[in-house]
């Protein structure tokens, strides 16, 4: 539960209790503690992961349906085959011309198979990459929908080369010279999140989360019990909340009360409300500097000290570089 | 009962095939106890491996070896320069015991982060250095890391010098978060400057390269460098094995792996490193 979650059950609970004349005293207490705390509880925060990770959430191509007409998929990387757990093609966005891509996970477990759990293999990095580029050829922006668990880490993908293709998307998507938007729709975890996740704007869902490792992952390697998850959760730092703070992301697109799952339709128009409002100021930028602010805006993150601090003529140096580019 | 097979081995002049487990050992604080070489058992002297290049005599067996050590095989005498070594890991998201296991690493290790940066010259030739330590956390990638990093990739951008990286790492450093993860698009995107500028960019992946590292910098050099033996890959090997449920192939995920899979351009044997560089850099500045 967030702070106006909170501020609003409580005055629920006041206006019921003066109508119904009981005594809540104590409920108010509590949940004003929560409130002056400003902390969730690590069962709170696991709440909010699990909404996350919910099966009924919108998923990537449901939402693109929602917010675009005559959309078409476009398969395959050309070079090996067709992932469908990472899927793109273009729609039209109010009459306009754009590059969707997004991870796809199914709803249940038949879907899942097929879409191997929205965890994508090379060729669904490389057919992300080979679409951006085109989409970069025809001038059209590209939105793109993060919602993964992670890379798949299997023999084939590492045959393949998943490293090399994150890579890759990593270099060459902070080249583009069309506007670059990401949505962080459920789960954005690690190099398969940020793999479609160089953006101009970085958007997150509010019950989303954003991090370099799951939760799970990170308890048994460093808390040596996987049962920890949600106290790695909370020491992570992974929420939309903690992300704007950082800097990290952009904003924070609202969910329907309840969660994304509630009201697919309405989830959707949240998104594409804030697609429309980033694209008018996008769309006044020339090829070059969008992609000149999208690799000084990630040239820029990193937290540390530095004695002497000319962490300033640092930033003049990469300025300077950047106007000679 | 290893060690008598190894002797018999040696007598007869056949190789001993590598024990599969032996990057997770700390191999040499064993030919320092032991005397001997842990993958072919043949007798080692510590001064021994100092002087080939901390590769086995015997079996060619390469050592991992920390940036003092790489620096002393590679560069010219005297010509290495360090920078940015002033850049600190703080604690960004203030996570519990990252301040005392950072302690615990400078202590070990005598260095201030996971990576060293410094120009240098091989054979007469100015280049940028940026070298990963593994014993320093597990060369895992923070913002200290990343920035390090991003500032010898403009460095050789700004002096239009070729730029060496030279990989060993677990991965992004957990305990900086979203920061860490924040890294890999970050060095991704120094390295695009370096693309739009046509400087040369060299990799060297060592043993290990994990993770964020082999999914952001390590695959985006214009020539990929490998050395022999070393493990490279995106997930590790336990993760693998149990996410498809069966023992991986002998050799999974070796150097000699990823040339097969087109993934590195050669294997080059540390002793044979200094004059392979000096030949990519005389043919990439060749304009």
């Amino acid at each position: 539960m967030d702070q106006s979650e909170i501020q609003k059950k409580i005055q629920e609970l006041q206006s019921l209790a003066q109508k119904n004349n009981v005594d809540i005293q104590s409920d108010v207490k509590r949940l004003q503690e929560k409130l002056v705390d400003g902390k969730m509880t690590p069962q709170d925060l696991w709440k909010k992961i699990l909404l996350a990770r919910n099966a009924d959430r919108p998923t990537t191509l449901e939402i693109i349906h929602h917010i675009s007409e005559n959309f078409l998929e476009l398969h395959g990387d050309r070079a090996y085959g067709d992932d469908a757990a990472l899927v793109g093609g273009v729609g039209l966005l109010d009459g306009r011309p754009v590059t969707f891509l997004g991870h796809q996970k199914g709803r249940n477990m038949k879907e899942n198979i097929r879409r191997n759990y929205g965890w994508a293999h090379p060729e669904g990095y490389r057919k992300a990459l080979r679409l951006a580029k085109q989409a970069e050829k025809f001038g059209r922006p590209v939105i793109t929908f993060i919602d993964t668990a992670g890379a798949y880490p299997g023999l084939a993908s590492e045959e393949r080369g998943i490293g090399e293709a994150i890579a890759r998307n990593l270099r060459d998507f902070a080249l583009l010279k069309v506007p670059v938007l990401a949505f962080i729709i459920g789960e954005g975890g690690s190099g398969g999140a940020i793999g479609i996740g160089v953006a101009n704007e970085v958007y997150m869902l509010e019950n989303s989360f954003y991090s370099v490792i799951s939760p799970e992952g990170c308890a048994s390697i460093l808390l040596r019990d996987p049962n920890k998850a949600p106290e790695a959760a909370a020491q992570l730092k992974l929420l939309p909340s903690d992300l704007m703070a950082f800097g990290i992301v952009d904003g924070i697109v609202p969910e329907p009360d309840g969660g994304a799952h509630a009201d697919h339709a309405l989830t959707a128009a949240h998104i594409k409300t804030q697609i429309l409002e980033s694209l008018k100021g996008l769309e006044q930028k020339t090829g070059e500097q969008l992609a000149r602010e999208r690799m000084t805006k990630f040239l820029a993150m990193g937290r540390f000290s530095e004695e002497g601090g000319n962490k300033a003529n640092f930033f003049q140096r990469l300025f300077s570089l950047n106007r000679r580019a | 009962m290893a060690f008598f097979s190894g002797v018999v081995d040696r007598l007869l002049g056949r190789q001993q095939p590598l024990p599969r487990d032996l990057s997770f050992r700390d191999e040499r604080s064993f030919v320092a106890q032991k005397h001997s070489c842990p993958s072919c058992h043949a007798h080692l002297e510590a001064g021994e491996l100092e002087n080939n290049f901390y590769v086995c005599p015997q079996c060619g067996h390469h050592y991992r070896i920390n940036p003092a050590e790489r620096i002393r095989t590679l560069v010219d005498q005297g010509s290495f320069q360090e920078f940015s070594q002033e850049i600190q890991s703080v604690n960004p998201i203030g996570f519990p015991g990252y301040e005392a296991k950072l302690g615990e690493a400078k202590s070990a290790t005598g260095q201030g982060e996971a990576v060293t940066n410094g120009t240098a010259t091989i054979d007469g030739r100015k280049v940028v250095l940026s070298i990963m330590n593994f014993k320093f956390m597990g060369g895992s990638m923070g913002s200290v890391a990343g920035e390090k990093l991003t500032r010898a990739l403009l460095t050789g951008l700004e002096k239009q010098q070729p730029v060496i990286l030279f990989t060993t790492s677990g991965g992004m450093r957990m305990q900086e978060g979203i920061f860490s993860l924040m890294q890999m698009a970050k060095a991704s995107a120094a390295i695009a400057q370096l693309e739009m500028a046509h400087v040369p960019l060299f990799v060297v992946l060592t043993d290990p390269t994990y993770g964020g590292v082999t999914a952001s910098f390590a695959m985006l050099g214009d020539v990929i460098i490998a050395e022999p033996g070393a493990s490279i890959g995106f997930a590790g090997p336990r993760v693998i094995e149990s996410t498809i449920r069966q023992k991986l192939p002998e050799g999974f995920q070796k150097s000699e792996f990823l040339l097969e899979k087109g993934f590195v351009d050669a294997i080059v044997p540390r002793p044979e490193l200094k004059k392979t560089l000096a030949f990519l850099i005389d043919t990439h500045l060749n304009r």
